[in-house]
């Protein structure tokens, strides 16, 4: 039992005497379990080439699926606007999530309103439910813009949003020209992604859209970046400094690092920092338009491109060496200002950092998943620095990014040995590298029960997960580090070789055993 | 390329409102317009005389066979028919499941996103199923979708009950967006003074009868031949009612937010043409063996 004086969180308390008895009794007397012998063997089986090739003839179901759905996407992208409310039209459950899911990964509080549509709601439509949450929302928590989107029970019954939001405008809920962009965003289209552009594309429309008299391409002298569903805050900020030092005035299309990282400091701040609503109005007198995140930035690119007027740019997430390279020239093109020196610096240390470690990742074999410009500059980053991409999950890829993927593997002798999988959730990647084992898994914290279950089948079969990616629950303050750029490349270098040191570290530290190579030095 | 015009044909299940947009859609094409015919009702019937077939693929089906919308693409979707009329069947689930509102959302969103509205067209038409009966029936009449409605009625209650019913629909879009009333069509039941009947309809909901199309069985002799009667033949004096039709929707210019008529001014129209008796309160409840009793 616990004792007052040494309280004990769940582990270790229940690896107790006690405890063991109480669960083996519970299970023996209740839980009417298959018999141990039957459960392992099925868990072998469902370790071997036969079970993969049934795995991969799933058809109508996902197990552990490596996205989220739109509106999560749609609230993120709110969340970067000055004083702007996401509001989501739809249950409650849903927005909760989306919160907990932020908070979790974040561990920042999430401000975030729903219509609560209940059963009623459901049969009648969400028009009430919306003038009753604009006019509340907007006087409880005096937001600046409240952004709405949508959940699939909204979507199901068809409720329009423009004509919702016209009549609340109408019927005086809403002052006439307070603004509330608004995207459709169902969770059973597309992912989390997806809902990024689409909240993004709605903003910029409300804003722009009809007012474009009198806009002219490049008269603010600025580039706009959009960064696309983007979750680590030092992306944010390695944007700002890379441009910073160029001398390029920008507009972040949606920066939410300020509410996203708040200090503790005695006052809660409900809104903080983000672009401004002046900023998106002034977009589209930018030079051009930058998406970082090409591959899931499609509606916005149409919009920037039709109603801007912008050519937007043909290049890649910029991650890794070569693709920073291209992004750099690309804005030192673009804007006619020349790579200052400190950049050029910057990315010899990290030459000099990737010669320093390339003997520890060459020919290191690396399964990794994530969303599709996150596996496209991983993969492209890891073949730079000599590493082998072995299999390649984007539960949200689309044709589209097989086809680059595949293209993006062809372009180097380290990416033969790949395999890319659009649509493949982390069921199908536990086949994957139980049947043909990299030596690390690359993607966010739902890793890690891969990893133990490959550890279940015995320590030479484990494979330790690195976590990069979105979300990442169960470590602390990842989410502020940068994966973009130079510096992103940095930390993604220190951070998979001291993966690669530290396995090797383990693995040596049998004493009299294997310990002839627990060196001090690597 | 003069500006897209986007019509929905909304009427009570069975008024013909499929036969009558084919035909006039038909006539459109005869007279050099270019269109799309946007089918939105799970029957998937609203091409069939165009394309000559028995249904015509629907989006939602392909979408289920092929996994999902996106592994669609627009040419997989479109199928040309008679003078290059463009169709598409939204499609949706059998009756009883699903949802068929959101297949009509689904199909929609899909032919924007595939740029099938940037081709080169004068007209699109909508044919929505009978009953708006959720949001997603009412996807045609978004903003930026289409603007003018017309309602295929005939001179019978239960048609002009369903076109005032329409009417209250389209107030509400209306109020917020720039969807209006176009027109009623009239598709002759021969019922007695019919064409008088929704003339004064038309009137009360203010705005016009476009057409008054009368009945003829070429249209049925046509349908057999999966063609329409401008295509069957065009000599036909019904062929020349659709051409007519066609001819006063390129030149309709009225379009109008709808006053919708309350259940008792409906009667009392009704009565007034001799549709419906005067209602005998007596009467109201009272069994045969009643009756029977009563009069004995």
């Amino acid at each position: 039992m616990q004792a007052i004086e040494d309280i004990k969180p769940s582990y270790p308390l229940f690896r107790n005497d006690e405890y063991k008895e109480m669960l083996k009794t519970k299970q023996d007397s209740f839980e009417e379990r298959t018999e141990q012998g039957k459960i392992d063997e099925t868990f072998t089986w469902s370790t071997t080439l036969e079970y993969q090739e049934l795995n991969f003839k799933r058809e109508a179901l996902t197990v552990n699926p490596a996205k989220a759905c739109q509106p999560l996407g749609a609230v993120l992208c709110a969340l970067g606007f000055e004083k702007t409310l996401p509001y989501v039209h739809g249950s409650q459950g849903c927005v909760a999530y989306f919160r907990t899911y932020f908070n979790r990964h974040f561990k920042e509080p999430v401000a975030c309103v729903s219509d609560s549509m209940t059963e009623d709601a459901a049969v009648f439509g969400g028009q009430k439910n919306m003038f009753d949450g604009l006019e509340n929302a907007k006087a409880l928590y005096k937001p600046d813009m409240i952004a709405v989107s949508t959940t699939c029970m909204a979507e199901v019954i068809g409720d329009d949003l423009n004509a919702f939001i016209g009549n609340s405008r109408n019927e005086g809920h809403i002052p006439r020209d307070y603004p509330v962009p608004f995207a459709h965003t169902p969770s059973f289209v597309g992912s989390h992604v997806t809902g990024w552009d689409n909240m993004l594309e709605g903003i910029i429309r409300y804003f722009t859209l009809n007012h474009m008299a009198g806009k002219e391409v490049g008269s603010n002298g600025k580039i706009n970046i959009v960064p696309g569903f983007e979750t680590y805050l030092g992306n944010f900020r390695v944007i700002h400094r890379m441009l910073d030092e160029m001398g390029v005035a920008h507009t972040m299309l949606s920066d939410p690092t300020e509410v996203l990282d708040t200090p503790a400091d005695g006052t809660f701040r409900m809104y903080s920092g983000g672009t401004t609503q002046d900023e998106v109005k002034d977009a589209p007198n930018a030079i051009n338009t930058f998406l970082l995140q090409p591959m899931q930035l499609e509606k916005t690119k149409k919009f920037v491109e039709n109603t801007w007027t912008h050519e937007v740019p043909k290049i890649d997430i910029p991650m890794g060496l070569e693709w920073t390279d291209e992004w750099l020239m690309k804005v030192a093109e673009v804007t006619g200002k020349p790579i200052p020196e400190s950049l050029v610096k910057e990315r010899g240390r990290l030459v000099d950092m990737m010669t320093d470690s390339h003997t520890w990742l060459h020919g290191k074999r690396f399964a990794l998943y994530g969303d599709p410009d996150f596996t496209m500059g991983m993969v492209k980053f890891l073949m730079e620095l000599g590493a082998e991409p072995v299999h390649v999950v984007c539960n949200n890829g689309s044709k589209k990014w097989n086809k680059a993927m595949q293209k993006l593997l062809e372009s180097s002798p380290y990416g033969v040995n790949c395999k890319a999988y659009p649509g493949a959730d982390l069921w199908h990647l536990r086949s994957l590298v139980f049947t043909d084992k990299p030596d690390f898994i690359i993607g966010n914290s739902y890793g890690k029960f891969i990893q133990r279950d490959t550890l279940h089948k015995g320590k030479e079969f484990e494979v330790p997960l690195i976590r990069l990616g979105f979300p990442i629950f169960d470590r602390h303050h990842l989410h502020r580090m940068t994966t973009l750029g130079y510096e992103g490349a940095m930390y993604m270098l220190t951070t998979l070789v001291n993966a690669v040191l530290e396995r090797l570290d383990e693995e040596t530290r049998g004493m009299g055993t294997t310990d002839y190579n627990y060196d001090l030095i690597r | 390329m003069a500006r897209l015009r986007q019509c929905a044909i909304y009427g009570k299940g069975g008024i013909g409102k499929s036969t009558t947009t084919q035909n006039l859609v038909a006539g459109l094409a005869e007279a050099g317009k270019k269109v799309m015919i946007v089918g939105c009702d799970p029957k998937a019937d609203s091409t069939r005389l165009i394309l000559h077939a028995k249904a015509q693929n629907s989006i939602m089906e392909m979408a289920a066979n092929a996994g999902s919308v996106e592994d669609l693409e627009l040419e997989d979707v479109m199928k040309v028919g008679y003078r290059d009329i463009k169709c598409v069947e939204s499609g949706g689930p059998e009756p009883g499941v699903g949802c068929a509102g959101r297949g009509v959302i689904t199909a929609i969103n899909f032919l924007e996103e595939e740029g099938a509205y940037e081709e080169d067209l004068d007209f699109v038409f909508y044919d929505v199923l009978g009953d708006v009966v959720c949001g997603g029936f009412a996807m045609p009449i978004r903003e930026n979708k289409a603007q003018e409605i017309y309602i295929v009625c005939s001179g019978e209650m239960m048609a002009m009950y369903a076109a005032n019913n329409i009417a209250k629909g389209i107030v509400k879009y209306a109020s917020s967006g720039s969807v209006r009333l176009a027109g009623l069509i009239c598709n002759s039941r021969n019922t007695a003074r019919e064409d008088e009947l929704i003339m004064e309809l038309a009137r009360q909901l203010g705005t016009t009868m476009i057409h008054f199309v009368p009945r003829d069985n070429v249209v049925q002799r046509a349908e057999i031949r999966r063609m329409t009667v401008i295509e069957y033949e065009p000599a036909a004096k019904q062929a020349q009612e659709y051409r007519d039709l066609a001819r006063k929707i390129v030149e309709n210019k009225n379009f109008v937010i709808p006053t919708p008529i309350t259940m008792d001014e409906l009667e009392a129209l009704l009565m007034d043409f001799g549709v419906m008796e005067e209602e005998d309160e007596s009467i109201v409840g009272k069994t045969a063996a009643e009756e029977a009793v009563a009069a004995a």
